[in-house]
This record gives C-alpha cells, structure tokens and sequence, in this order.
C-alpha cells in the first residue's frame, strides 16, 4: 500500500506501478467529463481542443460563479462546488476515453465494472476513487477553471480544473486486473444466503 | 393566519440553500454511530472523510455535495391557513428558481427527451411539490429536500403477490442494497414503501428515506421490520462507498399503506450519507428554520 505523489500528465509507466490499495494524490491538471460531455465526444463525434493524452478525468458537474474573465478566472468562472457523481452510468466511455483521447486515470466514486478493468489492463489505466459526496472537501484541492470546452453543455462542459494536493485517491482498480469492487461483490454474494436466512428466508 | 406569499418565496430560497449546506442533527448523529461500530479500517478512513466535510462545508459555508439534486418541496397546511394553493405553488417555484439564480447552485434539472437545462432548477413538475393537510392551527410547514441522483437512480418497484409474502419484501429489500452496491453513496437511509398502489408504494418508499433518523415507523409490524432489516444489511458487507465495511445503511425505514387482497407491492427508494434536507415554519410569530 503505496502513496504516490503524480504530477499529470503521466506515463503508462507511471499507471502500471499502481496497485489496488495504494493511494495517489494528484497535482496540476484534472479535466471534469460527464455523461453529456461523453455522449457528444464518444457517440456524436464532437472533437475538443484540449489534449487530454496522458491525464486524468473526473466524472463531476460542477456548480459555478459566471465572472468576468481575468487572471485570476481565466475561463470566466469561479468555483463554487465541485464534487464526483457515479462513475457506473458512464462505463461504456471508459475504453473509448482510452482509445480515442489517450486517458489514463478516471477518478470517480461507485467503482465500474469488468469492460473498464480489461481497458485499464489493456491500455494502462486506473480507476482512482474518490469519497463522493465530499464535494466541500474536493472543492478545497481545486485552485482554479483553467479553462473550459464543450460549454454549450453546461454543467456537463468539459472542464480543466488546476489543482493542488489533489487527494489522497483510493486506486480501487489497476492495471493489472483488480478491482476493489469485484472483490467487494463477491464477498457480498457470499454473505447474502446467510444474511437471508438470519430473516426467515430459505431459498 | 393569512399567508404572506413573498414571505414564502424567500423561504423557499433559503431552504434550498440551507438544505445544501448544513446537514440535520439526526444525521450527524448517524454518523457518530457508525464511526463508533464500524470496525473495517478503510471504512472508518472512508467515515472520517465524509464527518470532515460536513465540519468543510459548514465553515466554508459551501455546498456539502456538488449535487443539487431534484428540488422537493413538501408543504404542509394546518387549520386556519389562508392561502390560494397556486399561488402558493408559484411562490415555491420562484423560491427555487431564485435560489439557483442568485447563490448561484447548479441547475441539475433537464427535460427528459431534448435533455435541454433551462439553468433555473425547475422544469415540467419540478420543482416537485407535495401538499398535505394536518390539524394544528395557524401553522404552514415547508419541508424542502434536494434529492441526489445517485440515490435516485437506485429506485426499485416490485409488484409482488401475497403468495410470496413477507419472505419477498425481505429478499428484494437485501438485493436492492446488494445491487446499488457503491452507487447510492452508503452508507444510506434505505426507505421502503409497502402496500398501496404502485404509485403511492413508491412515494412512500420516499417518505421513508427522507424520514429523520431515529423515528420510526408508525405501525408496529413495520417498526418491527425496520429494525429486523437494518441489521442485516449492515451484514451484507457492502459499507460506505461500496467498498465493504459494516456501515452500509445508517437505518432501514419503512412506511405502508393498506393494498389490495391480490396485491403485495414494495418500492425501495434510497437516500445517500448526505442525507438533506431544510424546513420553515411559518405561523402568526413568523418563520422559524429547522430541519
């Protein structure tokens, strides 16, 4: 259980040290996707200036001040809350995020399932999970909206985020086949038939 | 009490933010609980993280989830009270839409087919607003709930028949919880409805998940249950983030209606750790804020 200090973009290298279990915290830049922002890029064919080779994604939505644009705001907005939603609902963009744009890191919270594990396996990636719901928290590791793309989308824009100690991320699935979840679920399938008939409940 | 509509509207604001902000007592309460019995090591880091944003949140005063959810607004009219309802109703939906406005929050509210944001909150009924009638005099309660989509999205109906009994309640409350898994953002408040229609078992299912930690279940044989289901989902291993523990529910809560002889319906609706939610009273003395 190793701690990592990444400054994005990163390596495959620098993915395939990573072992369920160790924890990263992330410097620099983090993007904000969500389930709007992948549908037009991954579905809709909706390109985007930013190069997102290498980096790490965060499913998020954030909430967001409209200023005017200076060096202090230089998309023009100012964060209010920023937090992670479900990562489940988007598990079909995992491998074309990878593909397509070069993503290495998604980081979420709920975990995602086998498609994504044999992309990360495959490609070099992680899946980096967060505590969601600690959006008061989260917002407090973002520095600054460096800029933004896909704002039509708004709040599913795609967002560049500056961040600082951005962390730590549980890696809850690596490179190299585990998942957290996978294992979380088949202990939960184990117990269930116990569980049951503690209730009265014989199958 | 003749009501003061603009009185309202700002109320219906205020709710919405203070809702965001600052979790109810029950809650924190829940989880001191929790934090005391889990005993996995992930799951307390996993706890502390969650007590430290709640602490975050109110001395930034920020948002405690970036999730500003579907906007709820539950209204409840005592004897005495003088209000036209659809005024009333407008009230609430400027409430809203001011709240959005002017904080600003996130508008996480879109129509279902062009999935177009009109960035207000609001849209076709929603905000949703229920409205009830109790008999205490002079009294207008406004119970305001901004429902997360993680939770929600892990609403279950099952019309099951009197044939399979109490026996398919039991189960298909555990697999709900098994198959929400981390979704919900657990540890949740499990709210179950029973009985009724199928509409109604599900707003009940929703009455329940919102209902404060530590009441209980008016009938007996559904308090009874209550208790009986929330241990054993707390023995299913699923814990906070679905990412195993003890602490995968904060309690279980039913509610119930009576249903038809050849009926036995259950609806699971559930609410996550940040588990909100804001209320005025409003009576002759004025607005009063709680939870």
């Amino acid at each position: 259980m190793a701690h990592y200090e990444l400054t994005m973009p990163v390596t495959e290298a620098q993915v395939r040290q990573l072992r369920v279990n160790d924890t990263v915290t992330l410097q620099q830049t983090l993007f904000g996707i969500r389930d709007a922002t992948q549908i037009h890029m991954l579905d809709r064919g909706r390109t985007t200036r930013f190069d997102l080779r290498g980096h790490a994604v965060i499913h998020t939505a954030p909430n967001v001040r409209k200023v005017e644009k200076s060096e202090a705001y230089p998309a023009g907005y100012a964060p209010v809350c920023i937090g992670t939603t479900t990562s489940d609902r988007m598990e079909r963009f995992t491998r074309p995020l990878m593909t397509q744009h070069g993503v290495r890191f998604i980081v979420g919270k709920g975990g995602m399932r086998q498609g994504s594990l044999d992309a990360f396996r495959e490609l070099g990636g992680a899946y980096l999970a967060i505590v969601g719901g600690t959006a008061a928290l989260e917002t407090t590791w973002i520095e600054q909206i460096e800029d933004v793309d896909l704002d039509d989308l708004n709040p599913e824009s795609l967002w560049k985020f500056r961040i600082r100690n951005f962390g730590p991320l549980l890696v809850a699935m690596d490179s190299h086949g585990n998942s957290l979840y996978t294992d979380i679920k088949a202990d939960v399938e184990r117990r269930r038939a116990d569980v049951l008939a503690s209730l009265g409940v014989h199958q | 009490m003749k009501i003061d509509l603009p009185a309202v509207e700002e109320a219906a604001k205020e709710l919405y933010i203070r809702a965001l902000k600052v979790l109810p007592p029950d809650i924190k309460g829940g989880f001191a609980r929790l934090t005391e019995t889990e005993t996995a090591p992930r799951a307390q880091g996993i706890l502390a993280t969650m007590v430290r944003n709640i602490q975050v949140a109110e001395e930034h005063e920020n948002l405690l989830c970036q999730d500003t959810g579907v906007p709820i607004y539950n209204i409840a009219i005592g004897r005495g009270v003088e209000v036209d309802g659809h005024d009333l109703k407008q009230a609430i939906r400027k409430g809203c839409e001011r709240a959005t406005r002017e904080h600003p929050l996130r508008s996480s509210v879109v129509h279902p087919l062009t999935r177009r944001n009109e960035h207000t909150s609001c849209g076709a009924e929603v905000p949703v607003i229920h409205i009830d009638f109790t008999p205490e005099p002079n009294k207008l309660t406004i119970q305001m709930i901004p429902k997360g989509s993680g939770s929600e999205n892990n609403s279950f109906l099952k019309m099951a028949i009197p044939a399979e009994g109490i026996a398919a309640i039991k189960e298909f409350v555990i697999d709900c919880v098994i198959n929400a898994g981390g979704k919900t953002c657990p540890p949740t408040i499990v709210g179950v409805g029973l009985g009724g229609t199928s509409d109604l078992c599900v707003a009940l299912a929703k009455r329940a998940a919102t209902r404060p930690l530590g009441s209980h279940c008016a009938d007996p044989e559904g308090a009874a249950l209550e208790k009986e289901l929330s241990d054993a989902v707390n023995r299913l291993g699923v814990g906070p983030q679905g990412l195993g523990g003890d602490s995968t529910a904060f309690a279980v809560h039913i509610e119930l209606a009576a249903t038809h002889i050849t009926m036995n319906p259950i609806a699971v609706n559930m609410q996550c750790h940040s588990a909100r939610r804001a209320s005025a009273t409003v009576t002759p003395d004025g607005i009063t804020y709680g939870f």
